[in-house]
């Protein structure tokens, strides 16, 4: 088991607290003149996305978390789980809701993700920061308003839903932002 | 930065010529090493016949020495090392700047340390405030720290907000310091330079205590803009006190399973021989150039931080 002293703290480690895995967010070293040193540390907790703040005695030390990224491919949901391949060893994983969250909007068979992996198992699934993405239900637009103010909202092939300009019509493809889960344009022949 | 850095030192050392004291050089490596259980030191292998030296954590110990031997006041710039120190504030190299007052009190000495504050950031007329550990305690947390009890401080930490409070384990002064870092320091010295003196006596590390109702340690810290920059002492001369504070240190660092290193027996011997009463300060220098250039991380002020030297 490894473990990580305070003094090797720094933004991006993976450590274990209280049987979860944690990134640390920021690690801040105070000391009087004096005396006892600390480390103020802000830490996300990767199974619940939670910010907490933590104390340390500088000089601790802290089990590391086993925790890593990898990219797969999405194979397809079988009702209850999501698979996944690993492209270069071909091995299969499946992921449960918890660990897709929002993803499960956005993806769809093929797409390459990048899956973090807590000892050897999927905690989080990050999709593509675009997909493209077809239609399947939005209003008619009104005949020659090309203002493209306002929008209207439309239901993708895989459920969510994303506001698109009055213009984009139900068996379009588009590609959206995942990240901030916004239109970017049409795309033709998708 | 670096003509910043140049032009700083430059000042200070017009001061102190100017005042009469005088610069000195001692050793950075040393056979004997600082016991404070709170400082880690850095050694340096194959130096000699095959023996280990440790990295200066202060000039303390030498500078003494010199006190001992008849030196008069002296004053030493000099990089020293830190394990395990890094942070906005912190870096495991940094320059110091100390100083002693054969004769002088520390009131006395916090003048010029005042005074000499002012002249390193051309800042002539900036005010100074003394404030007691104690008062600060009881004006900001309504707590005694003589008197305050592991839970009485935990629970003060508690109602500060300080994460994982319920849980941490410390003693009283460990818990002093969670206080002090967490919500005090960073009130101190916003107008102008903050003095927090006469700490309590387990705080002491090489202060003279003085006796009374309420004994305290002479010892003082100079905050500025909520950073401390400088910790001074009425010199513990007492050779007697100073080993058996030295064997008090080594022992708290076997409990706590940290090296041992060995007693500066030289420094014990130069006291015993008799050291003159006198008041000496620390200063940080990396961080009075902070100030004196607006920077707020120390690595901002070095030309190459240790990732990069």
């Amino acid at each position: 088991m490894a473990f990580y002293s305070t003094s090797e703290f720094k933004g991006g480690l993976k450590i274990m607290l209280d049987g979860d895995p944690y990134n640390i967010v920021e690690n801040e070293f105070v000391k009087p003149g004096k005396g006892q040193a600390f480390n103020r540390v802000r830490v996300r907790n990767l199974k619940t996305g939670r910010t907490v703040e933590k104390t340390f005695k500088s000089g601790d030390t802290v089990e590391a978390a086993d925790v890593h990224d990898t990219e797969m491919q999405y194979l397809y949901n079988d009702g209850e789980e999501w698979h996944f391949m690993d492209p270069e060893s071909f091995e299969q994983m499946t992921a449960d809701a918890n660990a897709v969250g929002e993803a499960a909007k956005w993806i769809k068979d093929n797409d390459v993700c990048k899956v973090t992996l807590w000892n050897g198992a999927p905690l989080a699934v990050d999709p593509p920061n675009f997909v493209v993405l077809q239609i399947v239900e939005t209003d008619p637009g009104l005949k020659g308003d090309t203002s493209g103010g306002g929008g209207k909202p439309a239901t993708l092939e895989t459920g969510a839903v994303v506001r698109v300009p009055l213009f984009v019509q139900s068996g379009e493809s588009i590609k959206v932002d995942t990240r901030i889960g916004e239109y970017v344009s049409r795309v033709k022949d998708a | 930065m670096i003509q910043a850095r140049a032009d700083l030192f430059a000042r200070l050392r017009a001061f102190f010529a100017a005042a009469g004291v005088l610069e000195v050089e001692t050793p950075i490596l040393s056979q004997a090493a600082v016991t404070d259980p709170a400082l880690a030191s850095l050694s340096v292998g194959g130096v000699g016949p095959a023996r280990s030296l440790y990295l200066q954590t202060s000039p303390e110990f030498p500078m003494k020495r010199l006190l001992a031997a008849g030196s008069g006041p002296i004053y030493q710039i000099c990089k020293v090392f830190r394990d395990d120190e890094c942070g906005r504030l912190h870096h495991p190299e940094f320059s110091l700047l100390e100083w002693y007052r054969p004769g002088w009190d520390p009131r006395r000495l916090m003048d010029e340390v005042a005074a000499l504050t002012r002249v390193a950031l051309q800042r002539p007329t900036m005010p100074v405030e003394r404030i007691a550990y104690r008062e600060l305690f009881l004006q900001r947390l309504h707590l005694d720290p003589w008197s305050a009890t592991v839970e009485d401080l935990r629970g003060a930490a508690l109602a500060a907000g300080i994460a994982d409070a319920a849980s941490l384990d410390l003693d009283a002064d460990a818990w002093l310091d969670l206080l002090l870092t967490h919500c005090l320091e960073a009130g101190l010295g916003r107008d102008g330079m903050t003095f927090l003196v006469d700490y309590p006596p387990s705080q002491a590390a090489l202060a003279r205590i003085r006796p009374g109702t309420i004994p305290v340690a002479e010892r003082f810290e100079l905050y500025l803009e909520g950073v401390e920059l400088a910790n001074g002492f009425q010199e513990l001369t007492d050779a007697a006190e100073q080993r058996a504070r030295f064997q008090a240190d080594l022992a708290q660092r076997r409990r706590r399973g940290q090296p041992e290193p060995p007693l500066d027996e030289r420094l014990l011997a130069a006291l015993a021989a008799g050291m003159p009463e006198c008041s000496g300060v620390a200063l940080g220098l990396d961080r009075l150039l902070m100030m004196a250039t607006g920077i707020d991380r120390i690595d901002g002020v070095l030309a190459f931080p240790v990732e990069r030297a």
